[in-house]
């Protein structure tokens, strides 16, 4: 610029040459404007892309490392932990991590987040990655549709991390027997879903959260009984062994299944749709709905070993319930210990004598039920030990009408009710076999082995009386014998002269037959023969005989 | 100092470059040196405006190149975006305090040097102090001697981008930070180049 002057003094031709001169070098400035344009636009671009920043709380925060442990979501690494720091109460960890963009609609109030380490399950094996790149931390979206920016995270995964289409489904049980996180739920055999979670309610019961995937969700309807089906069950009935089981994994680590329960609808539990029961087996998921039990209690004057908790009350051999406590109690009249059972009865399980004895309104209520069993007390209803099983000694109750049994007091105001007894059947058999063994005890044994010994002696004696002189003579007897058949062979030999003389005989004999059949075929042509005797013309006739003669 | 002649008073041009001093009279039309043919100039036309352009366009690129990652590796280990300064840092803390002081000179130092000394170049130039003149020269040679120094993080990046690619077990890619320190020694280079040093002598009006 300051040299512009000089030059245009001495020369003409300068003046344009600096214009262009002038105008090319403010070309250059393109490139900061070019560099800041650039710059601005990455900046930009960077503002525009930077995600939410989120806080999480954990327990632990074992593993995880500032810029390095990623956030990671379906496997996809959505964000980056920036700040680990603890709680002001020193209680937890507080992790923050700036997640990319787009991530903002995954950050629901209920989302989910948890450590993903290396774990090793009966059912599954998981995260093994994890071993060799650190930990990472995975995100489940939620449902609701409040945004969130702080975390508790959870200590350990959720089951279904990638959400898959389905159900989710709440099944409640007085225990949840060996089922595990993760443990199949099979629908005829097909695992169709698994258990994610598993809750001890306040009450005590167990709450197992199961998930059935599509398309398979479609099988849980309203009428679908859960049972456990964990284990193996063996069964042995009157068709053989049967052993039944869903898988050998759901052996190892338990299993749910369901099925379509009887066709009939059964209210689900809690009324809640998405509810039910979780049942102990496939038979008592199948069985009819027992409906509330009603409890009796009976005293039993005899010793009731066998009798278990949870023996079978049958009532004409129906099984309606079983027994839930056997006691001893005291009378002070007699000084007596009465065995006390109480046993809970399902009116239902009596099936259609149920629906009429309903349908009559005798079910209505307590009192109407004590009156009920009244008359059936009165026409002999009475509660009996009975043996379940000579083997094993088990003893279950049966209810059972005995109308020969003595007249017993019902009173239908005691609550449980209180069934009139009569003893067992067993105690009856075990007096049999009494009465048979002193029968048997009463035996002159001794008397009956002194006679058999004096006996024996006496057949002894003749014993020996035999072998001394009958025997030699049954020899010579039975060598003559034997002379007397070889002579008999000997003659009856085919090379005899009895023989060889009864041959030639009988070929006498045959010929004579011979012409005296000739002779009477003769006289039957000629009977004239008889008086003039052969006719002369008839001897060409000769040859024709002879030839028949030579025949045979 | 002694007051020396300049060029201008004696009519005459130095060629940048053969190093010939022509006779301002002998240049003809074209104003090529005699004898290397290349085009002659007193002062390198708009020398302070070009350098300065690109001295600008060089800082604004280094914002992008600090912060940017440079390098991508991915392995068993997991995976990193590293930052020049974040590598440094990672060498340093990692004990390898030779290799962090290296990569801090030639990536950090250098560059800094240098909008530094051209700045001042500028400055000086602009304000035509005389003040340090020789020193102000060496500092400009030493500016254009290092300049390039700065792309052993380039070359870095390239040969570890290019060696390491064992899929699973480990791979590295170059990530966009990389390319703007690229442009930053290019672009720095240029400034440098289109500096003229001469403008360092010239006295004031």
């Amino acid at each position: 610029m300051s040299t512009a002057p000089t030059p245009s003094s001495e020369e003409e031709l300068p003046t344009p040459a600096i214009r262009n001169r002038r105008w090319i070098p403010r070309l250059v400035w393109v490139v900061p404007i070019a560099a800041a344009v650039i710059g601005i636009s990455l900046l930009i671009r960077n503002w525009q892309n930077a995600g939410p920043h989120i806080t999480i709380s954990f327990l632990s925060g074992e593993g995880v490392q500032v810029g390095k442990t990623l956030v990671k979501y379906r496997d996809v690494t959505v964000g980056r932990v920036s700040d680990i720091v603890l709680s002001s109460d020193h209680e937890t960890v507080l992790v923050s991590a700036d997640l990319s963009k787009d991530t903002a609609s995954l950050l629901k109030a209920d989302t989910q987040f948890w450590i993903v380490r290396p774990r090793i399950g009966v059912g599954s094996v998981s995260g093994l990655n994890t071993l060799l790149s650190g930990v990472y931390i995975g995100l489940k979206t939620g449902t609701a549709t409040r945004r969130e920016r702080q975390f508790a995270g959870l200590e350990n995964p959720p089951a279904l991390s990638h959400g898959p289409r389905g159900r989710e489904l709440q099944l409640h049980a007085a225990r949840a027997g060996s089922l595990a996180i993760g443990a199949p739920v099979y629908f005829r055999q097909f695992q169709v879903g698994r258990v994610i979670d598993e809750n001890l309610l306040p009450d005590g019961s167990t709450r197992v959260t199961v998930f059935v995937e599509a398309p398979y969700d479609g099988f849980v309807k309203a009428v679908t009984r859960f049972w456990n089906a964990s284990g193996i069950n063996v069964k042995l009935g009157a068709d053989g062994l049967n052993v039944e089981t869903e898988s050998l994994a759901a052996v190892l680590a338990g299993g749910l299944a369901f099925d379509d329960g009887p066709t009939e609808a059964v209210p689900a539990a809690a009324g809640i749709p998405g509810e039910y029961i979780l049942y102990k087996n496939e038979t008592e998921a199948m069985a009819p709905p027992d409906g509330d039990p009603h409890f009796i209690r009976m005293r039993f004057a005899q010793a009731l070993r066998g009798l278990e908790v949870g023996a079978p009350v049958e009532f004409v051999g129906v099984n309606i319930g079983s027994v839930v406590a056997v006691d001893l109690g005291y009378e002070d009249q007699d000084r007596s210990f009465p065995v006390i059972v109480t046993a809970k009865l399902y009116p239902r399980r009596m099936g259609q004598a149920y629906e009429v004895l309903a349908a009559q309104g005798k079910t209505g209520s307590d009192e109407t039920i004590a009156a009920f069993v009244g008359t059936l007390v009165n026409r002999g209803l009475r509660a009996q030990p009975r043996s379940a099983s000579l083997l094993t000694g088990k003893l279950y109750i049966a209810l059972d009408f005995l109308p020969a049994s003595p007249r017993a007091a019902f009173d239908a105001t005691i609550r449980p009710l209180e069934l009139p007894t009569v003893n067992g059947t067993f105690q009856e058999l075990e007096a049999g076999v009494g009465r048979l063994v002193k029968k048997v005890n009463d035996l002159p044994l001794e008397k009956i082995a002194r006679d058999l010994h004096v006996d024996l002696n006496d057949l002894h004696e003749t014993l020996s009386e035999l072998h001394d002189r009958v025997l030699p003579n049954a020899v010579d007897t039975l060598s003559a014998l034997h002379r007397t058949l070889d002579s008999a062979d000997r003659t009856l030999d085919g090379e005899s002269p009895l023989q060889r003389g009864l041959t030639e005989s009988l070929s006498e004999a045959r010929s004579t037959l011979q012409a005296v059949h000739e002779l009477a075929d003769y006289l039957d042509r000629h009977p004239d023969a008889l008086l003039r005797g052969r006719r002369p013309q008839k001897m060409p006739q000769r040859p024709a005989a002879s030839t028949s003669e030579a025949k045979p | 100092m002694t007051p020396l002649r300049q060029s201008l008073e004696l009519g005459l041009v130095l060629c940048r470059t053969c190093g010939l001093a022509v006779s301002r009279a002998s240049l003809g039309m074209d104003r090529r040196c005699r004898r290397c043919r290349s085009r002659i100039e007193h002062r390198t036309p708009l020398s302070t405006e070009t350098t300065l352009a690109w001295l600008i366009a060089g800082i604004v690129f280094y914002i992008p190149a600090n912060l940017l990652p440079v390098m991508h590796t991915s392995g068993l280990l997991g995976e990193a975006d590293s930052t020049i300064l974040g590598g440094i840092l990672e060498f340093w803390r990692s004990g390898n305090w030779d290799i962090a002081l290296l990569i801090f000179i030639a990536s950090v130092a250098v560059p800094f040097t240098k909008f530094i000394a051209i700045g001042l170049l500028l400055l000086t130039v602009r304000k035509n102090s005389r003040w340090e003149q020789h020193q102000r020269t060496v500092l400009y040679r030493i500016v254009e001697f290092i300049g390039y120094w700065s792309m052993l993080d380039v070359i870095v990046v390239a040969l570890t981008s290019a060696l390491m690619q064992f899929q699973v077990l480990g791979t590295a890619e170059p990530r966009p930070g990389i390319a703007f320190f690229c442009a930053v020694v290019v672009v720095t280079m240029l400034s440098a180049s289109s500096f003229d040093p001469r403008l360092i002598w010239d006295r004031g009006t």
